[in-house]
């Protein structure tokens, strides 16, 4: 495959490409992920209205699932690394870093999940659709931890994992916030 | 303005004949003696038959029981089954004509009920009862007679449970009870129980007393029904007297009669009255020259208020209307289901409120209350709220000269009274919704 | 001069048991829905304009409870 795009690419274009990817597909993730707490929270000023926010945890979180799968396309394509493609959705069973790759796996399939329960969301029952969805507070700290896990090798990494766990952990304050002012307080 | 009352039918109860004179429940020997077997035979021409005989809900809403058939039936056809839930549960605290229908002629109940079953292509009947009254024991043994002489029940085709709902007021509306019968809570849903109830089927969920008129218009027909009532509303009624009368009790008279003569069969009032509460408690006050209007949904239109369950309680002019009102609003907006953001909000703040202008001389409270009642009614998934705004509404109408009053500091009479109109101790918090 | 505007045969009907007052719907079809002291939207019974129809359909979609219908036939 590299063989016929030979000027363009080299051995390490798809291994850079997974890393670039992998990076940018977590701060999106993280971005999403916070735009849905806030939206819990229903945290929103006069300039902001909440349709916007709502709307844009809709598109960021298919734009990041659209990057996620090329990560997952890339480290595939990659033939430093022997990856099958079951190990992207089946966790641990990978002879590559099987620990933190199957963390991946893990992320990635809770990820589809959400986006296919969502984009299918008139078909399923309300409960469905919302126990569901409740796993994305699974998905992004085991994302997290693949990204710490296998991508760390550089300090500027770490960079990237900082401000996507500062933008989570600022949404979810907000969340936690907005609670006590959110007018569906249901009475006991 | 409907017809005069057509008392030409000869004035005795029908429903509860037997057990006025017998002073018990009717064995299903006696009832057979009295009414006859069951008239499967009216089955296949039923809803027309209803409809001719023009039976409304005697649940509150007074709607076209033939109508009600019809929909059920063909919505039915149209799903692939259908239930029956015979509503007895009845929440209303001022209302007691089902729960002794219940226990004084269940087999009239059962009776309509399998009739109303066979019709709208139902094999399942649930009679729901009042927690705690011990009916469910009087009516499941009530079936099992039944089974044992091979009256109706399995002999044709259907099979009959029997269930205690919650307590919550909201729990006896009919969506409420479709969903909870269907393993849900009892809790108001979004979609009418006539499209989707019981199991996602077309469920029609009929009042107890509807039913046992409906068992007794199968088998003497439509024109014997209309000897007795208006035309617009036929037949008799159960009405629950309350209050300030001599003989409080369940009292079944023709429709049309005027709420002077509701009184006056209750032994008359025991005091001048103040006003009257007709419907139930998210019904009308009226004042006393409205009780000249015949008690038919028709006439009592233009006064705002309706038969409704068939409540009727009578306030003595020493009693004080509004404390009445905040009372039982409190109430009620602690009964609600805690689904729609106006209602868990709006009736808690209506009641407050009431509750201001009532004793804290709050005139801006009124203002807030009257903007509040415009703003909550028609908002919730159910009518609950809608009969919170009916309460308060009519109270600050009949009760005008009372509010002044208490907004100007000067003292009210009835301050202190024992309650006229009691409320329940609310279901202790392990009862739940199922 | 009052200039007629067109209706379409839709009514848009919110589940009050689904919703939860994010008050989007008001945000992007304000014409139609407004919100109550508790943020829970009040929605007009009149039949939906053709020229906010789009606005409907959006403000429809966005809702995180999917409690807003637009239904075919006017009232409840």
């Amino acid at each position: 495959m590299t063989g016929l795009a030979a000027p363009l690419l080299t051995e390490s274009t798809y291994w850079y490409l997974t890393r670039a990817s992998g990076f940018v597909s977590l701060v999106l993730l993280s971005v999403a992920f916070a735009l849905g707490l806030l939206t819990a929270g229903r945290v929103w000023s006069p300039r902001w209205p909440r349709f916007v926010t709502e709307s844009l945890h809709r598109s960021m979180s298919l734009t990041a699932v659209g990057l996620v799968f090329v990560h997952v396309l890339a480290i595939l394509l990659d033939d430093y690394v022997k990856i099958d493609p079951i190990d992207a959705v089946v966790p641990f069973v990978s002879s590559y870093l099987p620990f933190w790759l199957g963390l991946g796996a893990i992320a990635f399939d809770v990820l589809l999940a959400l986006i296919i329960t969502s984009l299918l969301r008139t078909r399923l029952s309300r409960a469905a659709w919302r126990a569901v969805h409740w796993l994305a507070y699974l998905c992004w700290p085991v994302a997290l931890a693949h990204t710490i896990g296998i991508g760390t090798d550089r300090l500027w990494v770490l960079g990237v994992v900082a401000l996507s766990v500062f933008m989570v952990i600022a949404a979810g304050v907000y969340r936690v916030a907005g609670w006590r002012r959110v007018a569906v307080r249901r009475p006991i | 303005m409907s017809a005069p009352p057509l008392l030409r039918y000869d004035g005795r109860p029908r429903l509860l004949g037997g057990w006025l004179a017998t002073g018990r429940a009717a064995s299903l020997a006696e009832h057979t003696r009295v009414n006859g077997p069951l008239p499967l035979g009216a089955v296949r021409r039923l809803p027309e038959t209803v409809t001719s005989a023009g039976l409304r809900g005697r649940g509150g809403a007074w709607f076209p029981t033939g109508r009600k058939l019809k929909t059920v039936a063909r919505n039915g056809r149209a799903a692939g089954g259908s239930h029956v839930v015979v509503n007895g549960a009845e929440s209303e605290p001022a209302a007691g004509k089902d729960k002794l229908l219940l226990g004084a002629t269940p087999h009239l109940v059962l009776d309509g009920a399998e009739l109303a079953a066979l019709a709208v292509g139902a094999t399942k009947v649930t009679v729901c009862v009042h927690r705690g009254t011990g009916l469910a024991r009087t009516v499941e043994a009530a079936i099992a007679e039944r089974a044992a002489a091979g009256w109706g029940g399995a002999s044709i085709g259907l099979s009959l449970a029997v269930l205690e709902p919650p307590r919550w007021y909201v729990s006896s509306e009919s969506t409420a009870l479709a969903n909870f019968v269907g393993g849900g809570e009892g809790k108001p849903r979004d979609v009418s129980a006539y499209r989707e109830g019981v199991g996602g089927k077309p469920t029609l969920v009929s009042n107890t007393e509807t039913l046992a008129h409906l068992g007794l218009i199968a088998r003497h027909g439509p024109d014997w029904f209309r000897m007795a009532g208006t035309g617009e509303a036929p037949g008799t009624a159960l009405f629950t007297v309350s209050g300030a009368v001599r003989a409080r009790g369940v009292y079944e008279l023709p429709v049309g009669v005027t709420g002077n003569e509701i009184l006056r069969v209750a032994g008359g009032a025991t005091e001048p009255l103040q006003a009257v509460l007709v419907g139930g408690y998210g019904g009308s006050w009226m004042s006393p020259g409205a009780l000249a209007a015949p008690f038919t949904p028709e006439a009592l239109a233009p006064l705002s208020a309706s038969p409704g369950a068939g409540v009727v309680v009578a306030l003595p002019v020493g009693a004080c209307g509004l404390v009445e009102t905040v009372r039982v609003a409190a109430w009620l907006a602690s009964q609600n289901a805690r689904q729609c953001g106006p209602c868990f909000n709006g009736l808690p703040a209506i009641a407050d409120d009431l509750a201001r202008v009532t004793w804290a001389r709050d005139r801006t409270a009124l203002d807030r209350l009257r903007f509040r009642m415009n703003m909550v009614n028609g908002r919730g998934a159910c009518a609950h709220p809608d009969g919170v705004v009916k309460l308060a509404s009519t109270a600050l109408r009949v009760f005008g000269a009372c509010v002044d009053r208490h907004l100007h500091g000067q003292g009210c009479p009835g301050l202190y009274r024992p309650p006229m109109l009691p409320v329940p101790a609310p279901p202790s918090p392990s009862e739940g919704w199922k | 001069m009052e200039v007629k505007t067109q209706q379409s045969n839709q009514t848009l009907h919110v589940n009050m048991i689904e919703c939860d007052g994010h008050g989007m719907c008001a945000e992007l079809v304000p014409e139609l829905i407004g919100l109550d002291e508790w943020g829970y939207p009040v929605v007009s019974a009149d039949p939906v304009p053709r020229h906010l129809t789009k606005h409907a359909k959006r403000a429809v979609t966005l809702c995180p409870m999917l409690a807003l219908k637009l239904v075919d036939r006017p009232g409840r």
